[in-house]
């Protein structure tokens, strides 16, 4: 795994539940509890992707692997949650955001370890992992 | 225009009611579905299409709670609010295909009183439920984008409410019928930024349906039918993480819908946008290309959409956003107020003049992740 790969430190304080995991994205799930972050790639016309599966979207091979990411991205786009159901609406004010990895993909997560009101568009971030209890970890992301 | 050849809706009809703690769903289903037909002057056993989407999940289960018989077509597409809009293209095409002659559409639901069910329990769940989105948290992530990209402002995004309220004032049934100001908008609590409590359509119990016919079937009726001139869809999705959330699929919907119809922007009188939130208005207007990509904030500004004199006159009926948005599936609505003013029917401070070409479009699914559009254009029965 790259250097700049997140380590868990932490819990973010926001809801952690546990995934629901299937035989395409087991992979993804087993190496987020080593706090390492993967994304799916092509092999064939070279896309990486994010949610990860077996046959590519783009060029539609099977050829298809999984890649170490850095964990390093910038913030796309975000909103500060003021309200919402459920666990998440006890967490609020909390930071839903698009990071784009290094490798590409834009994936939908949250900005943890900062102030919401001290996110914006174009910020560097590096993953980090909050355990949900059940041997798999929700990347997250907080400023560099 | 083919107006000879043209399937028409021959019958609409939106609910009275906002809130409904009394009856069940299906129940609205069928009162829906008595008063459009009514209104077609058509009846139950007239009907042989049949199209619905949400709650009952399962298509069959209201075809026997509306005691529907000798149905030769039915579809349940769902593609979240915009399936309406969809079913009645499918209806047009099934109707030329000589599937069927009269296809009743309808929509029912009560998130006011129950927890709907999610739209999809798809593979991209532990991807994104897991992260804490909502439905306008994920439509704010386009609208932040949509500002740090072409610079536009909380205060044009309000003028889209400010145009839905003054309409509402004028429909009593309208949730709610008092005109906002900018300074309303922009000051509303907010919700997930930078959207405020009133940049999102109201959560309303209700439904609605409509009948599409035959032309041989709308000849002989006593009813103004307008006629499906025109109707396309388009589904748009997060391209394996490569997704650009500041445009909506109507860059596809819009342009085919209206080549079918045979019609230019300067044609359209009228138009129903889907308006679950104000950015979902602003990114469907450039995306149908009545402006330029990004230039939808300074389009809305100075009464543009608003009826009956601005130059695009939308949802009249104070759309989603103020009168109703049943079920939480706006697409039907959009259709109806479309009927009403190609029949000189909406409320008299609102119709626009000599309306001969109306749309209808909507948006279903979230523009932040994957969504559907659906564009549908209607010409006046004259």
């Amino acid at each position: 795994m790259s250097e700049n790969s997140g380590r868990g430190d932490g819990d973010s304080g926001l809801p952690a539940p546990a995934p629901d995991q299937s035989p395409e994205t087991a992979a993804f799930w087993e190496a987020t509890a080593e706090d390492r972050l993967l994304v799916r790639g092509c092999a064939d016309c070279g896309a990486a992707f994010h949610p990860p599966r077996a046959i590519c979207p783009e060029c539609h091979s099977d050829e298809t692997e999984w890649i170490e990411a850095s964990g390093r991205g910038t913030v796309y786009t975000y909103s500060v949650m003021r309200q919402n159901h459920g666990p998440f609406g006890e967490a609020v004010p909390y930071v839903l955001a698009f990071v784009e990895l290094e490798e590409g993909p834009r994936v939908l997560t949250n900005v943890v370890g900062v102030d919401v009101e001290d996110v914006e568009i174009g910020q560097e971030v590096r993953v980090t992992f909050d355990d949900t209890g059940e041997d798999a970890k929700l990347p997250r992301f907080t400023p560099v | 225009m083919t107006t000879d050849t043209s399937a028409a809706i021959a019958g609409a009809y939106e609910h009275p009611t906002r809130d409904a703690p009394e009856k069940s769903t299906p129940q609205l289903h069928a009162e829906v579905a008595r008063g459009a037909l009514d209104d077609a002057g058509l009846t139950f056993d007239d009907v042989d299409g049949f199209f619905t989407a949400g709650t009952p999940s399962w298509l069959l289960s209201l075809v026997d709670h509306l005691g529907l018989s000798g149905l030769s077509y039915y579809d349940s597409t769902d593609v979240g609010g915009s399936s309406y809009v969809a079913h009645v293209g499918h209806a047009a095409a099934a109707i030329a295909a000589g599937k069927c002659e009269v296809a009743l559409v309808t929509l029912a639901g009560r998130p006011r009183q129950e927890q709907l069910s999610p739209l999809s329990d798809g593979p991209e769940v532990p991807f994104e439920e897991s992260f804490g989105p909502s439905a306008v948290g994920l439509y704010a992530l386009a609208a932040r984008r949509h500002m740090h990209e072409y610079g536009t402002t909380p205060e044009q995004l309000a003028e889209i409410r400010v145009a839905a309220s003054t309409h509402a004032q004028h429909n009593p049934d309208a949730m709610y019928q008092e005109p906002v100001t900018v300074e309303d908008v922009v000051n509303s609590r907010p919700v997930a930024d930078p959207l405020g409590l009133l940049d999102c359509c109201v959560i309303t119990d209700g439904g609605g349906a409509v009948v599409v016919v035959s032309p041989e079937v709308a000849a002989d009726l006593d009813r103004e039918c307008p006629t499906v001139e025109g109707q396309a869809e388009a589904a748009k999705h997060v391209e394996g993480g490569h997704l650009d959330v500041t445009y909506t699929a109507a860059v596809e919907s819009g342009p085919r819908a209206f080549a079918e119809a045979g019609i230019d922007h300067d044609d359209v009188d009228y138009a129903s946008i889907y308006d679950s939130f104000t950015i979902t208005v602003l990114e469907t207007i450039e995306d149908l290309g009545f402006c330029a990509k990004g230039e939808g904030g300074a389009f809305v500004e100075g009464g543009t959409l608003q009826a009956p004199d601005g130059d695009l006159p939308f949802n009249t009926d104070g759309g989603g956003l103020c009168n109703n948005h049943p079920g939480n599936r706006g697409g039907m609505t959009k259709i109806i107020e479309a009927v009403r003013q190609l029949r000189g029917e909406a409320n008299d401070p609102v119709q626009v003049p000599d309306c001969e070409v109306a749309i209808a479009h909507g948006t279903g699914g979230s523009i932040g992740t994957r969504m559907g559009s659906c564009t549908l254009v209607l010409g006046a029965d004259r």
